[in-house]
C-alpha cells in the first residue's frame, strides 16, 4: 500500500526563474542571485523572506547535484507514478530473488524507509514534504560534505497586558511542540522584537538552527498613555480646589499617591511625577515620568445659593 | 566592576572554519573590534553575533569585506529606522483614541 501525502508537486526550475536546459553555470549563478536577495541575515523579521529562502536553497539542493535533478527530471511532476513505477520495480525485484531471478538494478530500497529517516538524511529538516517524498532516502542523497544551511527564523507574537509589561516576569511559550521558558524585562515597548537565539529550525548539513523573533504586543491601558518610559494620563480636579488649592489623590502604577494642587490651577496644565512612569527597559530600578494634565470640572446643576455666590464673585471681579 | 567574556579569534576560525586574514580584514574595516590580552588576539563575546553574521554573508552569499561593510551599514540603518517608527507609532497612540 502507498502512502501519498496530500502535497503538490514543486517547480524547482520556476522558483529560481529557469528553464529545464539551464546549465550547472546558470542553476549557481540564480541560486546566488536569490540567495543574496532572501538572505535571512539581509531580511530579519522577515519571514516571507525566510519561506522563500528555504524554498530557493531546496531548489537549489536538487537542481545542483546531477543526481537528483536526474531523478526530479525524469519523475518530477508525475512523482506520484514514480513511486508506483519503483514499488512495481521493487515487487518485482523481490519475486525475482525469491524465486531465483536476475538482478534489479534501480534506486534500491529508497522512498519509503527514507521518508522515515528523514532527519538522518543530509537534506535538512526545513525542506518540504515533496522534497521528503523524493529524495527523502538513501536514494540519490549528497553527504554532509554540502553546504552548511542555517534553519529557518521563526517569528511569534506574544500578547502582554499593560501591567504584565511593567513587571519583569517569566513566561512559558511552545514553539513547534518545543517549550521554551524566558524572561520578559519589564519596560518592553508595543512592537519591540527580541531574539532568542538558537530556537528557531534546525539547520540542515550540520548548519546551525535559526534564530526565534518574538514580537510584543503590549495592550493600552484605559487610564495611562506610554510614551517610551513616560506615562500621561488626565485628572480630574473639582473648580474649588483647582481654584483655592489643596490635595488629592492619584493613581499610579504602583498605587495611589497624593498630589497637592496649587491654588489658581488651570485647566489643562501638566505636573510631573518624578520617577512614577513605567520601568526603563533593562535598566533595574530606573523609571519614567508620570505627567498630569489637570482636568478642571466646572459644577453644574448649581443650586439657588450656589448660583448667587457666584453671581457676587462675577460682580467682585468687574 | 564589569566581566567582558572573550573568544580567542584562533578558536573562532577553527569553530567556523575562517581564515584568520578575513576576521583581521573585518578588524581593519572597524566593523568589528580585536581585543589584546598577553599577546593574545580576543574577540568580546557581545560581537560574536554580528561576527557570525558576517561569516555567514561572506562564506554563503560570497559576499567580500567591502559589500559587508555596506550591507552592515545599511542594516544598522535599518534598524535605526525600525526603531524609530516604532517610536513614533506608540506616540501616535498617545493621540488616538481620545
Amino acid at each position: 500500500m502507498y502512502r501519498y501525502l496530500d502535497m503538490a508537486f514543486i517547480d524547482y526550475y520556476k522558483i529560481l526563474g529557469l528553464d529545464k536546459n539551464a546549465s550547472e553555470k546558470d542553476i549557481k549563478a540564480a541560486y546566488r542571485k536569490l540567495a543574496r536577495k532572501y538572505h535571512p541575515d539581509l531580511n530579519p523579521n522577515d519571514s516571507e523572506a525566510n519561506k522563500k529562502f528555504q524554498q530557493i536553497n531546496e531548489a537549489n539542493e536538487v537542481l545542483s547535484d546531477p543526481e537528483k535533478r536526474k531523478k526530479y527530471d525524469k519523475y518530477g511532476e508525475h512523482w506520484q507514478h514514480g513511486e508506483e513505477h519503483e514499488q512495481y520495480a521493487r515487487q518485482q525485484q523481490q519475486n525475482r530473488q525469491q524465486y531465483g531471478g536476475g538482478q534489479y538494478s534501480g534506486f534500491g530500497g529508497g522512498y519509503g524507509q527514507g521518508f522515515e529517516n528523514f532527519e538522518d538524511f543530509g537534506g535538512g529538516g526545513d525542506f518540504s514534504d515533496f522534497f521528503q517524498q523524493m529524495f527523502g532516502g538513501g536514494g540519490g542523497g549528497r553527504s554532509r560534505s554540502q553546504a552548511k544551511y542555517r534553519g529557518q527564523d521563526f517569528t511569534a507574537e506574544l500578547h502582554l497586558s499593560f501591567r504584565e509589561a511593567a513587571e519583569t516576569h517569566k513566561q512559558t511559550l511552545t514553539v513547534n511542540g518545543k517549550q521554551i521558558r524566558i524572561t520578559i524585562p519589564a519596560g518592553v515597548e508595543n512592537g519591540q522584537t527580541i531574539k532568542i537565539a538558537g530556537h528557531g529550525g534546525p539547520g540542515s548539513n550540520g548548519g546551525p538552527a535559526g534564530d526565534l523573533y518574538i514580537t510584543f504586543a503590549v495592550a493600552n491601558d484605559p487610564h495611562f498613555k506610554r510614551v517610551g518610559a513616560d506615562l500621561y494620563a488626565n485628572i480630574k480636579i473639582d473648580l474649588y480646589t483647582a481654584v483655592l488649592g489643596g490635595e488629592i489623590t492619584v493613581d499610579t502604577l504602583t498605587g495611589k499617591v497624593k498630589l497637592k494642587v496649587a491654588p489658581g490651577a488651570q485647566n489643562g496644565a501638566k505636573v510631573k511625577l518624578k520617577g512614577k512612569g513605567f520601568p526603563v527597559y533593562k535598566k533595574e530600578g530606573e523609571f519614567g515620568d508620570l505627567y498630569l494634565t489637570y482636568d478642571i470640572q466646572i459644577p453644574t446643576n448649581l443650586t439657588e445659593r450656589q448660583k448667587e455666590l457666584f453671581t457676587e464673585l462675577s460682580k467682585l471681579e468687574s | 566592576m564589569t566581566t567582558t567574556t572573550l573568544i580567542s579569534t584562533t578558536d573562532f576560525c577553527t569553530w567556523h572554519k575562517v581564515e584568520y586574514p578575513f576576521i583581521r580584514s573585518l578588524s581593519d574595516a572597524g566593523l568589528i573590534e580585536i581585543t589584546i590580552v598577553d599577546e593574545g588576539e580576543f574577540i568580546p563575546e557581545t560581537q560574536l553575533q554580528r561576527l557570525e553574521k558576517m561569516v555567514r554573508l561572506h562564506h554563503e552569499l560570497e559576499i567580500n569585506i567591502a559589500g559587508i561593510e555596506a550591507i552592515t551599514h545599511l542594516l544598522d540603518r535599518v534598524e535605526a529606522l525600525h526603531q524609530e517608527m516604532r517610536a513614533l507609532r506608540n506616540r501616535l497612540n498617545l493621540y488616538e483614541g481620545d
